[in-house]
């Protein structure tokens, strides 16, 4: 062989073996696991199954240190009573820390309304918390990075470094955020992320007598909370924002927003 | 030239302290994570902070941490229609009792049982089907748990 033909030779095997490796680079494993972690956590409220005992709020603010007396919570219960008129009531007395023992609506500044039984059509309750979107828009308006998404979902807040500002509780379309009375910084719904990482339920999950509150983890084909979002007839609130939300919903009703 | 330099200096020192104060005053993990720019800008170790936030409650499944030490009382709990309410719901959280607290406050309020068994009259809400009364006719200003036994309400009155 000529020293020439030699050199075309390589050049030719060099430059055909270059466009598999770099496919093959593009397929590092690495990449692909990073992608696809081995947790996604997934929330599911079964809407039918909550009597707004609000064992889960009372829960929730123990567990997370959120202070009792003060109106905010992580969690919180809505009660939607619709007459046979077709009038909605929604209330949420003190975030149902203390359930609804009453048939009474507490409309704030408008006093306590009752509804005559008969004229009822539907009454039902939705238990609500963060919704750890995809998209969340409170990790995205940060203006000093103290609050992100984890690998594997839920949303968290930088207590050293949040400055307060108030732009992510301006920002949830859900209103889940809040400022914490004795931190002086935003304050949101974890899901519980230290109880997770010790494979424990939520609080709010482990509270409910009803099994109204499941989390899962949606890269667990065999999950209870997987194969509902899968096959179950499930819906998310407020969609038309785009924001992705992790937590579904089973019996939402048009009222529910 | 010194009419320009005089200022450029200024600007150069104040850019220079900044820089210095920011290597020092931001930690060494703060930075873009996996989650990209919009989403994933945070101080890595802050996570695993809020993975270190202590656990209050054990809701172990079917009460096996309280049936260790309170057979009976699990005993009789699941065998009522209240076995569907985890012990801490009414008992507090059990925190590492019984080391600290060795002692835990039950919530024994008529408020606490109303949460579900105050009848609303909603069509269709599963308050509705649940065993419920008037709280302002039923023994008003007496506790429930004078007259129901809490564990085994199937019990009768006492």
């Amino acid at each position: 062989m000529e020293r020439r033909d030699f050199i075309k030779s390589a050049i030719v095997v060099v430059a055909g073996a270059a466009v598999p490796m770099s496919a093959l680079e593009l397929m590092n494993p690495k990449d692909v696991l990073a992608a696809n972690p081995n947790l996604k956590w997934a929330f599911l409220v079964d809407t039918t199954k909550c009597v707004g005992c609000g064992m889960c709020v009372k829960a929730c603010k123990t567990e997370n240190d959120i202070p009792w007396t003060a109106n905010v919570s992580r969690t919180w219960v809505e009660r939607y009573v619709v007459t046979k008129e077709g009038k909605v009531w929604a209330d949420c007395p003190k975030q149902a820390r203390d359930g609804f023992t009453s048939p009474l609506l507490d409309e704030n500044a408008a006093g306590k309304i009752s509804v005559d039984p008969n004229d009822i059509a539907k009454g039902f309750f939705v238990p609500k918390l963060c919704n750890q979107c995809d998209n969340p828009p409170c990790a995205q308006v940060c203006p000093v990075g103290a609050t992100y998404k984890t690998p594997d979902g839920p949303i968290l807040v930088d207590r050293t470094w949040c400055i307060g500002c108030g732009y992510c509780i301006q920002s949830c379309p859900y209103g889940a955020r809040f400022f914490h009375p004795i931190y002086h910084v935003a304050d949101k719904c974890t899901w519980c992320y230290h109880r997770l990482h010790h494979g424990m339920k939520t609080a709010c999950v482990g509270a409910c007598p009803f099994g109204a509150r499941q989390i899962g983890n949606l890269r667990d084909p065999n999950d209870p909370v997987t194969l509902a979002v899968l096959d179950g007839r499930i819906g998310v609130l407020k969609s038309y924002f785009g924001t992705k939300p992790q937590a579904f919903y089973i019996g939402l009703s048009k009222e529910v927003d | 030239m010194s009419h320009v330099w005089r200022p450029l200096w200024v600007v150069i020192v104040l850019v220079a302290g900044v820089l210095t104060f920011r290597h020092f005053y931001v930690p060494k993990d703060f930075g873009i994570q996996e989650q990209g720019y919009m989403y994933g800008f945070h101080r890595l170790s802050n996570e695993q902070d809020w993975i270190n936030f202590p656990i209050s409650y054990k809701f172990s499944k079917d009460d096996s941490y309280c049936q260790q030490c309170h057979p009976g009382h699990v005993k009789s709990l699941l065998a009522s229609p209240h076995a569907i309410i985890p012990c801490e719901d009414c008992h507090g959280p059990a925190l590492n009792h019984p080391d600290n607290p060795p002692k835990l406050q039950i919530d024994k309020r008529r408020a606490l049982c109303l949460r579900c068994h105050a009848n609303l009259p909603y069509p269709g809400a599963g308050r509705n089907v649940m065993p419920g009364i008037d709280p302002l006719t039923h023994n008003p200003g007496q506790e429930c748990v004078e007259c129901h036994n809490p564990h085994n309400v199937m019990e009768g009155l006492q």
